[in-house]
């Protein structure tokens, strides 16, 4: 590899030096990643064995309780709750996220004029902090002189103000609705990314055979896209399992409990009721099904990395 | 050609429609922070008598958290800089035998949920001493940028022909002016990247602002708006204009830094 003119000895101690300087380009990053990602892993899960409440910071005593924690935690009516909502929230973001996304892929994916500049401005929800969209939305979505409700009262489409956060039956619907519009820009830009990739030719090729529209799609669209697909769906889940942000800066997991999963649980656990023990066990069981969805998308990106 | 002009305007027409349906809570944010305050919100779709009442007030409660969520943002970048270079270098140009574990690690790592972290650097923070410190939310913001930093660099930097760099040894140079002097400037657009990214995910950071200050004394601007925000409203102009300020990187990004934002959500999984 190295093309030194140097006699042989002074080579192999410029050698080692070398590879001790190759070393030292991978420590910080590697105690980075150590620190700030498998620290809080084995961390958390040894807290989930503990008794780690906020007496913990005063007596430093922590102790062995076993499966309680996790036995506490799951037996709570508020888990199956919880469990129920993640489900709700993720698969009901995702879908729209995605429908939307690859509805809109398509649409820039041909030629018009402005179309750069418009799909640049579709990603600004995205870039924006999640808290300041939940706080447009919150004007937009407010009960008694929000935008919506004055919109739809205005138009004798509703007599009444629909309690879009406020209510235990709507709130759910709203913070998906609110995250599904987060998620757009997302997904119509690797969706999109993706429709460039697809050549040319194979539409000519098809086109020729008769295959246009909705066969095209079919055809050559959907099978050459259905890697970055994957891709987008995978991340897409992974991403919104732990969405605190958004809902705490909407309803706060409420009203009442309405819209809690079990990421705010977990959160809840540890920095409103300070019993981390517990936090952490919830956290563990969301980094298992985090997991799962992990390995199915490592399955899909492997090949990409391996490039 | 000329049957084709009118299907393109109603598409950029189309287009345009989706657009504003898409902006409307971002305009309306706007339109809001612009009225006149109160408790109640104007159901007027123009600021026909605007005001910057709501901006005053933003600036003097939140003014102060704007900038440390400068100062964290800024941090960020400085630190994910300096950690994921040299380890994207390394990555993409050394020979070492654990490269697909490390690559592995990298990707998991970018799936952990934040309240683990959050949970854990709770606890640590407490007993160092630096909860409630910009520096403190420094290096937890850092766990956000750094393995996107070096997925990034590192596929950048694969691209980066080694006779390049073997040209610079051969003058002399050793790896790390190799990497300074050689691959850090032809790298610039990927470096530029990855900052933008990095204050991006720090500006934006909402789980650490909660959760490692506790005291009020060091309120990033998304915990500002937060708080604002409660459980009712008093002053909307002011809780919308402080959203507005929020949202100028992400405007100015937009604006001047478009190819580089391409470049980040398709070169790896952002947020």
């Amino acid at each position: 590899m190295t093309k030194t003119t140097s006699p042989a000895s002074a080579r192999s101690t410029g050698r080692r030096g070398e590879e001790i300087t190759k070393i030292l380009f991978v420590v910080p990053a590697a105690v980075a990643i150590v620190v700030l990602f498998g620290y809080p892993v084995v961390k958390n899960l040894v807290m989930s064995f503990q008794d780690y409440t906020l007496a913990t910071f005063f007596t430093g005593e922590a102790p062995w309780v076993g499966l309680q924690n996790f036995a506490t935690v799951v037996g709570d009516a508020l888990f199956t709750k919880a469990l129920v909502n993640t489900a709700l929230f993720t698969a009901g973001s995702i879908a729209g996220q995605f429908a939307i996304g690859l509805a809109l892929a398509l649409f820039f994916h041909r030629n018009f004029p402005l179309n750069r500049v418009v799909r640049a401005l579709f990603l600004l929800p995205w870039l924006m902090p999640l808290i300041v969209g939940s706080a447009a939305w919150r004007a937009v979505l407010e009960q008694d002189s929000g935008i919506l409700n004055v919109t739809l009262e205005r138009l004798g489409i509703i007599d009444s103000p629909v309690p879009w956060l406020a209510s235990s039956d709507v709130a759910l619907v709203s913070v998906i609705l609110v995250n599904i519009w987060l998620g757009i820009p997302f997904n119509l830009t690797l969706l999109y990314s993706g429709l460039q990739d697809i050549p040319e030719e194979l539409y000519e090729a098809a086109a020729l055979d008769g295959a246009t529209g909705w066969r095209s799609f079919r055809y050559i669209t959907w099978p050459n896209l259905r890697e970055v697909v994957g891709i987008v769906l995978m991340l897409g889940v992974i991403y919104t399992l732990k969405v605190i942000d958004i809902i705490l800066g909407l309803s706060h997991g409420g009203p009442a409990t309405a819209t809690e999963t079990i990421a705010t649980q977990s959160y809840e656990r540890s920095f409103v009721e300070f019993k981390f023990g517990q936090g952490a066990a919830l956290s563990n069981i969301l980094i298992v099904i985090s997991l799962a969805f992990a390995i199915l998308y490592l399955r899909a990106t492997r090949r990409r990395i391996d490039e | 050609m000329s049957a084709r002009r009118p299907r393109a305007a109603i598409r950029t027409a189309v287009a345009l429609v989706l657009l504003a349906l898409m902006l409307f809570p971002v305009y309306w944010m706007l339109n809001i922070s612009l009225q006149p305050s109160g408790n109640t919100l104007s159901g007027t779709f123009f600021p026909t008598d605007p005001t910057l009442a709501g901006y005053r007030t933003a600036l003097q409660d939140q003014g102060r958290n704007l900038v440390t969520s400068l100062l964290v943002a800024s941090g960020t970048v400085v630190v994910t800089l300096l950690v994921s270079t040299p380890c994207a270098y390394a990555l993409a140009q050394f020979r070492f035998r654990w490269i697909s574990w490390a690559l592995l690690a990298l990707l998991i790592s970018q799936m952990i949920p934040g309240i683990v972290i959050a949970n854990a650097l709770y606890t640590l923070y407490e007993r160092l001493g630096v909860l409630n410190s910009v520096p403190g939310l420094i290096v937890a913001n850092a766990a956000n940028a750094i393995p996107f930093g070096i997925l990034i660099l590192r596929s950048f930097m694969l691209g980066v022909p080694p006779s390049i760099v073997e040209a610079a040894r051969v003058d002399g140079a050793g790896p790390i002016r190799s990497l300074v002097s050689v691959v850090v400037p032809i790298s610039r657009n990927a470096l530029i990247t990855v900052g933008l990214f990095a204050f991006l995910f720090a500006w934006s950071d909402f789980i650490f602002a909660l959760t490692l200050t506790t005291k009020g004394t060091v309120v990033p601007v998304t915990l500002g708006i937060y708080t604002y925000l409660g459980a009712h409203v008093d002053n909307w102009s002011a809780v919308m204009a402080t959203a507005v300020l929020a949202c100028i990187p992400a405007v100015i990004l937009l604006v001047v830094a478009q190819k580089y934002i391409a470049a980040g959500a398709t070169g790896g999984a952002v947020k």
